[in-house]
């Protein structure tokens, strides 16, 4: 676009300064042909009724004094030649002034420029004209050094434009890279105002920049709070309806009674899982967005993720061994990869019975990282292996056990957003397998 | 155990004293932040349970102050949120673990017990009875001197009776004690491990017995 209006600019130069050029040379021939062909008509006399023309040297050396044209004249009387060149071309006269035509004689461009006068002789009114004709070579060469010049200027313009345009876009454009910086290399969560230094012009954008981010931290935080809000107040009714419970449950002595309050706990158990997993659902969907990429030690992750779970396995006689956990690192956001074990590993508590063993492995193979998740629980049906991984999907043998069918779909979102992935299979003996893929 | 409950919701606190109460734990409660204080500066904790949102203050503050007073009772976080992220936090501040409302008792116990293991130098928790010792902490159980080996149900199923001995429980309680609640189990399987206790315990005075149509009881002879 620059480019373009300074390559214009430069031949919209050219021109105007080839054709006033061009102009002025014209008139200033013009200007001797006229003064020379005057003198002619000037030395013009009615000598006792005849004309006499003394034809004055300074009016042909005039000519060619500057350059070397060659120079033509033709004097003639009422039509009738008298004197020079008979053939040089003549051109209509209009009135007393003089007139001027550019024409060939000779195979030459010319430039004529003639005149008239009336004297009264003898026979009467007579006519004198003279024509006075100059060869352009000259000229031509003169206009075209001023065309050159008139070029070269253009093109300097052009150069010195181009190269002031690109100093100026570019003091321009890296404050403008500055910011793009400063803005894309922050974290999912960073909304602190930008800093970078800007040139005054580019203040508005940042002002503004910062107070969509002091708003957008505003909305956000809000609906942080909004959530956390809303869980808490959920949370804390069904925690006294669970805990009530419990204590009731140790009071009630009829069977049915009893049965009757362990089915409320349960519900307010599957409530209270299906809200935490909607949450994290919500959580990895906006986290995933924008993935923070940090270094995990995975078999540590993998370590601590199954040390807060021993109590749980505890309580079911399960026991959760690491076995040959391979020294790994892998790029990603840790909340979100411990998410998806922890996932993983509360499914396989669940599903597997008591004193049975669930065994977490991990090696490096094919470029990914592959964490594996074996049970000796009953498996996956084969059949629907498959819907597993959909939304509120659940087996068809997870009968009795509570759960809001979001676990594994949460587990493949993530998987997903680290290029990875989950495969559901059943070992060869009994039991099923997860395998959590990363990319190393 | 003694207990510091710091919850500020007066109707969840009762319920939860009363349920921690039924497993003869003795538990004080602070509604707020100045109160808790109040308490542990008088008073030691064998646990503190502690609520992140209180009136005066977040539960986190209390954490990080706790910490820097270089107190060793452990606290386990009793919060409402259950977003990863906030559970990451309150470990990273020193909280012993953190459980997401509602409570589970069992899953709450299992992890007292787990966090008092972790804990070293913590004190003997041993208990003598007849010609048994146990330990509930270090889970071993002493008969006679021989070390027993014992399961986690049966370790558990025998917390209950020691800590109570010669009261009678009937299999219906003990099944709500060993099991979670989303977990369908009968009570043949109470038997089942009252029978792997009583073998356990052969060859000392100490036995559990069956009164009829009431369920069992610890006693020594």
């Amino acid at each position: 676009m620059l480019l373009l209006s300074a390559a214009g600019i430069a031949i919209l130069l050219y021109v105007v300064v080839q054709s006033v050029a061009e102009q002025i040379a014209q008139e200033s021939q013009d200007n001797i042909l006229a003064a020379s062909a005057i003198s002619i008509l000037d030395s013009a006399r009615v000598v006792e009724g005849d004309i006499s023309i003394d034809l004055p040297y300074s009016s042909l050396s005039m000519l060619d004094s500057v350059t070397d044209e060659r120079a033509f004249y033709a004097i003639r009387l009422n039509d009738e030649f008298l004197s020079g060149y008979p053939d040089l071309p003549r051109i209509a006269a209009t009135n007393d002034a003089t007139a001027f035509q550019s024409t060939t004689y000779l195979g030459e461009d010319i430039r004529i420029a003639s005149t008239w006068r009336s004297f009264s002789t003898l026979e009467g009114q007579a006519y004198l004209e003279i024509s006075v004709a100059q060869t352009l070579t000259g000229l031509n060469q003169s206009i075209a050094r001023i065309s050159r010049i008139s070029l070269a200027i253009g093109f300097g313009f052009f150069l010195l434009s181009m190269v002031v345009a690109m100093v100026i876009a570019q003091s321009t454009i890296r404050p403008l890279h500055r910011l793009t910086g400063s803005v894309s290399r922050r974290g999912p969560s960073d909304l602190r105002p930008v800093a970078a230094p800007v040139p005054t012009e580019m203040a508005p954008l940042v002002t503004s920049l910062n107070s969509l981010m002091t708003r957008l931290q505003k909305s956000l935080s809000r609906s942080e709070d909004f959530i956390a809000e809303a869980a808490h107040r959920v949370r804390t009714p069904m925690a006294i309806v669970r805990t009530q419970a419990e204590v009731t449950l140790r009071r009630v002595e009829k069977e049915e009674h009893r049965q009757a309050v362990r089915e409320m706990i349960r519900a307010v158990d599957e409530s209270s899982r299906t809200a935490g997993q909607l949450l994290d659902h919500a959580m990895v969907s906006f986290r995933t967005d924008d993935l923070a990429r940090e270094t995990i030690q995975l078999d540590d992750l993998i370590v601590d993720t199954v040390n807060r779970l021993h109590p749980i396995s505890e309580l079911r006689d399960v026991e959760i061994k690491t076995h040959k956990l391979t020294r790994t690192k892998i790029q990603g956001d840790p909340i979100l990869v411990q998410n998806a074990i922890q996932n993983v590993l509360d499914n396989a508590v669940k599903y597997t019975d008591a004193d049975t063993k669930i065994t977490v492995m991990l090696d490096q193979s094919d470029g990914y990282a592959q964490i594996r998740v074996q049970d000796e629980g009953r498996g996956f049906d084969d059949t629907e292996i498959d819907q597993l991984l959909q939304r509120f999907e659940r087996g068809k043998n997870a009968d009795g056990i509570v759960g809001s069918g979001l676990g594994l779909t949460i587990v493949d979102d993530i998987m997903r957003a680290h290029g990875g992935r989950i495969t559901l299979s059943n070992n060869v003996g009994e039991g099923a397998c997860v395998t959590l893929s990363f990319p190393l | 155990m003694r207990f510091l409950l710091i919850e500020d919701n007066q109707a969840l606190a009762n319920a939860v004293i009363e349920r921690l109460s039924l497993d003869s734990h003795i538990v004080d409660h602070a509604a707020n932040l100045t109160t808790a204080w109040d308490y542990t500066a008088t008073a030691e904790y064998d646990l503190i349970l502690l609520d992140i949102m209180l009136p005066d203050g977040d539960g986190r503050s209390f954490l990080e102050q706790h910490r820097s007073a270089k107190s060793r009772t452990p606290v386990i976080v009793l919060t409402a949120r259950s977003e990863v992220s906030d559970r990451v936090g309150i470990l990273d501040l020193g909280a012993d673990d953190y459980m997401v409302k509602p409570i589970d008792f069992s899953e709450l116990e299992a992890r007292c017990r787990a966090v008092l293991r972790r804990q070293t130098g913590a004190a003997q928790n041993t208990i003598h009875f007849g010609e048994i010792e146990f330990d509930s902490l270090a889970a071993t159980l002493k008969v006679n001197g021989t070390e027993v080996k014992l399961r986690t149900k049966e370790l558990r199923l025998f917390e209950v009776f020691i800590n109570a001995p010669n009261q009678i429980f009937p299999k219906s309680q003990l099944l709500d004690r060993l099991f979670s609640y989303d977990v369908e189990a009968s009570e043949n399987a109470i038997e089942v491990y009252v029978g792997r206790l009583r073998k356990h315990l052969i060859g000392s005075n100490v036995s559990i017995t069956t009164v009829r149509g009431l369920g069992y009881k610890l006693e020594c002879q």
